[in-house]
């Protein structure tokens, strides 16, 4: 890898010459462009970086990027991401996908490339609805979406793909916005450099099916007080004038006014190895009277299943020594006519 | 050993088949059995069939377990139709076999398990030990318990360590009965239970104690002997499909000069290929346990597009889960290997029964036209052959292939010649090197392979998918005349692959009344069916595809030379649909959906009707 020092490497390298085809508006572009500024500032030879998607809007994106990509089945991008981290452990892996591809045709792998902890990456755009299918309800969906597959309304309980996350052991727990660009620009970089799988949920409008699933969140008039921007070692301060903590009471979260003096003594910290905070937050995903947090959640180091695949691969090298064909053939009774 | 007091007889073929409950050791003791015979210098096929429950209720029918074997002077390809000799260590086990054993053929029961709770189980209402049930066989029925319990006195062992070791005194008794030496057992014993003395002294005294109780015995007049059959020259072992699978694969990535990665969930009856390969870490095998069926192609074809070369294994449900990736696979056109160990459907069916009911699957079982090369193994040892030519096509011409093989092959044993691994021809790859301008799509003329530029290689940036692509840049394309050509492009790929196998060849006649044309597993119970009617001076040849798709070149005109075309299957007419579908020719079948391989005897009849008529 002596290559890395010498590497310059400029957004317009990772631009593909391919026409980008998401409907003009779409929250897709703004991720597209923070990952093309992210990618020529981590170090990485161009030709090490691979992008793996399922199906979906969002799985196009591989297309637009001038790396090695792979535009794979519904759902299934994060098993072909394993067995290409397993096969070339030095490569940078970037899963792209979205609510309907992970949490739902794809769950199953989901869950399993998170608990596994390969190190690589998985964005996962979250915009609450089929778009590629024009509209149906997703499993983030609120209940009572209306929409083509639910014209009185769905029943069906969203996930919370955090919580989900997190219940599956995975070790990097994020989410952004897409409108968020700076923040989102961070939280790239973070992930990257967190060696297990890095889960970052972006919000993303899909302005022809679900317009202002987030707006709340991204309204300039009112996100001050509906974000909880995390940062590690800060108090969980929110709000227009920063006025509001969120302390921890028994069990749970509860909002508090800090007009009071010393009040901010009572905001917790936000400690992102703490497991029990990290559940407490996912948990504020669908509560409105809750803001909602961004940033990273959790974090967790704990060795990749490559790293330790590859130490098996390399004891039994060095114990056994390479392996002999001829000796394996005849390592069984053999006779000779 | 004891001084053999009986005088000797000759034969030409044994076929022995130990049956008992799934906790009474029969495999282990067929396996055992199989290498001593193996020493011994005759041929042999060894045919191990037990339940999909891990432990059914003991003493039922249902958990009868057995392992066949027939061994020979002749050269041999299956494990016999019919017994000479069947060990049925309860009465569950002499229910479900007997049936098998030849008229006047040796029954070896152990008396002691021949209880009324198990013979209730068992569905006997009476003894059949006791009774003249078994007038038309010769019984040899012993209390081996305890037997074994008196030779085992003073060792202080529970009655429970005592049963367990009564296969050995079969064993023993078994192998003093038609010659096999004790001693690649007693090794075997010795190593399997090093760190508990205690048993191996048990096993290896019960052992024996079957083995000395042959002299007593009044209803054996003989001790029988076969004699050592010609093989062509060379070194040779014993082996068993699958792991014949696994050895092919491993000298192919040799070959290759790639490592392997393999992929696999737990399925029956291949779950045995992700063991073994599992254990051979210093070969640079990289396995992964997936989390499914799907999961475990998918991460396939990640390692392959980054330069491994990959393979999954997989049974029919599996193979039924994995259809929409393996479409993946033909759309990017990536070199993967996946091995179907058939067994018998629909659905969940008959996991740990043969059939080769996945042939059209195999060819058709995708949305769109997804063309695949498929080729299939016809014995165990074949599975060597057969798993290196698929990483041999996989490769040269960058395309999934699908082997078939299945549970008969999987399990089944035969003595295999150990090839010369440097005289195995190298497997070249489409890899690219470093490049400016790299275009994925462009093709090697001769076999139309597109180029593999694998990550981590500078200048060969690209993107593959499921989408259509154009033929001549890659890029996704929705032109419809494009997407013909690439419907076009992807079977010619496939056909022409026919210029690279070899020409059928029929054994045995040329042309005339009879051609034989078979697939897989059947190889053994065919040929041996057509060297038997062509004894008799039936006209008769044998075509035995191990390509299925494409077809050898010469196939079509093969069948022309010949009145019939007889296909014997462990399916419902499979191969047959696919030769009058192609060749417009009124073959006919002779088809088995019993779970069970073709028998000689059955091949034979259909050929002696054809070949009369």
């Amino acid at each position: 890898m002596s290559e890395v020092s010498t590497i310059t490497l400029s957004k317009k390298d990772f631009i593909s010459d391919q026409d980008v085809r998401w409907c003009p508006g779409c929250g897709d572009y703004a991720i597209l462009s923070q990952v093309q500024k992210v990618f020529p500032n981590l170090g990485i030879p161009k030709e090490n970086f691979l992008v793996v998607s399922g199906i979906g809007c969002s799985s196009r994106f591989p297309y637009y990027l001038d790396t090695f990509g792979f535009h794979s089945i519904h759902g299934r991008a994060p098993a072909l991401a394993t067995g290409a981290k397993i096969a070339n452990p030095d490569l940078s892996v970037w899963i792209v996908t979205g609510d309907g591809d992970s949490m739902s045709i794809g769950g199953n792998h989901f869950i399993h490339v998170l608990r596994r902890n390969f190190d690589l990456n998985i964005l996962l755009f979250n915009n609450q609805v089929y778009g590629l299918t024009k509209g149906q309800y997703s499993p983030t969906s609120e209940i009572g979406r209306i929409s083509n597959s639910t014209p009185f309304g769905s029943v069906d309980y969203p996930f919370n793909p955090p919580l989900l996350a997190l219940g599956a052991g995975g070790t990097f727990i994020a989410r952004g916005i897409d409108r968020e660009q700076k923040h989102l620009q961070g939280l790239l970089y973070e992930a990257y450099k967190h060696k297990g799988t890095s889960l970052v949920e972006i919000y993303q409008n899909c302005w022809v099916f679900n317009d202002g699933a987030f707006a709340s969140l991204t309204d300039r008039e009112i996100k001050m007080e509906t974000q909880l921007i995390l940062e590690n070692g800060k108090p969980m301060i929110f709000g227009r004038n920063q006025d509001k903590g969120l302390m921890l009471k028994g069990s749970k979260l509860e909002v508090i006014s800090l007009t009071k003096k010393n009040s901010i003594n009572e905001v917790m910290i936000h400690d992102e190895q703490n497991k029990i905070q990290g559940l407490l937050l996912s948990e504020l995903t669908y509560d409105k009277n809750y803001p909602t947090p961004i940033g990273v959640l959790y974090r967790e180091e704990k060795p990749t299943y490559e790293t330790m695949l590859h130490n098996q691969l390399a004891t039994a090298l060095k114990t056994r020594g390479k392996g002999n064909l001829d000796k394996l053939f005849n390592d069984s009774h053999t006779w000779k006519v | 050993m004891a001084n053999k007091s009986k005088s000797k007889k000759n034969v030409d073929r044994v076929v022995i088949r130990f049956t008992g409950d799934s906790g009474d050791g029969m495999q282990l003791t067929g396996s055992r059995f199989t290498e001593a015979t193996a020493i011994m210098g005759n041929d042999l096929a060894t045919y191990p069939d037990y339940p999909a429950e891990i432990r059914a209720p003991a003493g039922s029918l249902a958990g009868v377990s057995s392992f066949q074997i027939q061994f020979s002077s002749d050269n041999i390809g299956t494990p016999g139709d019919k017994l000479d000799v069947l060990v049925a260590m309860n009465p569950a086990a002499l229910k479900t076999n007997l049936a098998d054993l030849k008229t006047s053929g040796i029954i070896i029961a152990n008396k002691a398990n021949y209880t009324d709770k198990n013979l209730r189980l068992s569905g006997w209402e009476l003894n059949p030990l006791e009774d003249d049930f078994l007038r038309d066989y010769r019984v040899i029925a012993l209390d081996m318990t305890r037997l074994v319990s008196n030779a085992v006195e003073d060792m202080d062992l529970s009655l429970k360590l005592i049963s367990r070791s009564t296969n050995m005194f079969a064993l023993g008794l078994v192998s003093w009965m038609y010659d096999r030496t004790l001693d690649s057992t007693i090794n075997f014993i010795k190593d399997k239970f090093a760190k508990r003395p205690e048993l191996v002294e048990a096993n290896i005294r019960a052992l024996k104690a079957g083995y000395n109780y042959g002299d007593t015995i009044e209803e054996i007049q003989h001790v029988v002997t076969v004699s050592k059959a010609t093989f062509e020259p060379g070194v040779y072992r014993n082996i068993v499909g699958n792991q014949a699978l696994c050895f092919g694969l491993i000298t192919a990535a040799e070959k290759a000069g790639l490592d392997i990665y393999f992929s696999g969930y737990p399925i029956t009856p291949a779950s045995d290929i992700l063991h073994i390969l599992s254990g051979y870490k210093n070969f640079r095998i990289k396995t992964f346990q997936a989390e499914d069926e799907i999961a475990a192609i998918m991460s396939v074809i990640g390692a392959v597009f980054c330069g491994d070369l990959g393979i999954t294994a997989t049974s029919g449900p599996g193979m039924a889960l994995k259809g929409e990736s393996l479409g993946l696979a033909v759309a990017t056109e990536l070199p993967l290997v996946v091995l179907n160990i058939q067994r018998a459907g629909p659905s969940t069916g008959m996991p740990t029964k043969t059939e080769q009911a996945d042939l059209l699957q195999a060819l058709f079982g995708r949305n769109g036209e997804s063309p695949v090369v498929v080729i299939a193994a016809n014995s165990p040892a074949d599975c060597f052959s057969t798993a290196f030519e698929a990483c041999r096509i996989a490769l040269e011409h960058m395309i999934p292939v699908v082997v078939l093989s299945d549970a008969f092959l999987a399990h089944g044993s035969e003595p295999w010649l150990i090839p010369q691994t440097k005289s195995l021809p190298k497997i070249r790859t489409h890899l690219a090197g470093k490049s400016n301008g790299f275009n994925s799509f462009k093709r090697e003329e001769k076999t139309l392979a597109r180029q593999w530029g694998i990550p981590g290689t500078k200048g060969l940036e690209h993107r593959v998918g499921g989408l259509e692509k154009d033929i001549e840049t890659g890029d996704v394309s929705y032109d419809p005349i494009n997407h013909e050509k690439m419907m076009n492009l992807r079977q010619q790929k496939v056909d022409i692959i026919a210029n690279d196998i070899p020409p059928v060849d029929p054994f045995g006649d040329k042309n005339g009344k009879v051609l034989v044309v078979g697939w897989g597993s059947s190889f053994g119970a065919i040929r041996e069916a057509v060297n038997r009617s062509r004894k008799e001076n039936h006209s008769v040849g044998h075509v035995h595809l191990r390509h299925l798709n494409p077809f050898p070149l010469n196939l079509g005109e093969t069948l022309l030379k010949y009145q019939n075309i007889l296909v014997p299957e462990m399916n419902s007419g499979q191969l047959l649909l696919l030769l009058r579908g192609k060749f417009l020719i009124d073959a006919s079948g002779l088809n088995k959906v019993q779970g069970k391989p073709l028998g000689v005897d059955e091949v034979y009849d259909k050929i002696i009707e054809l070949a009369g008529a």
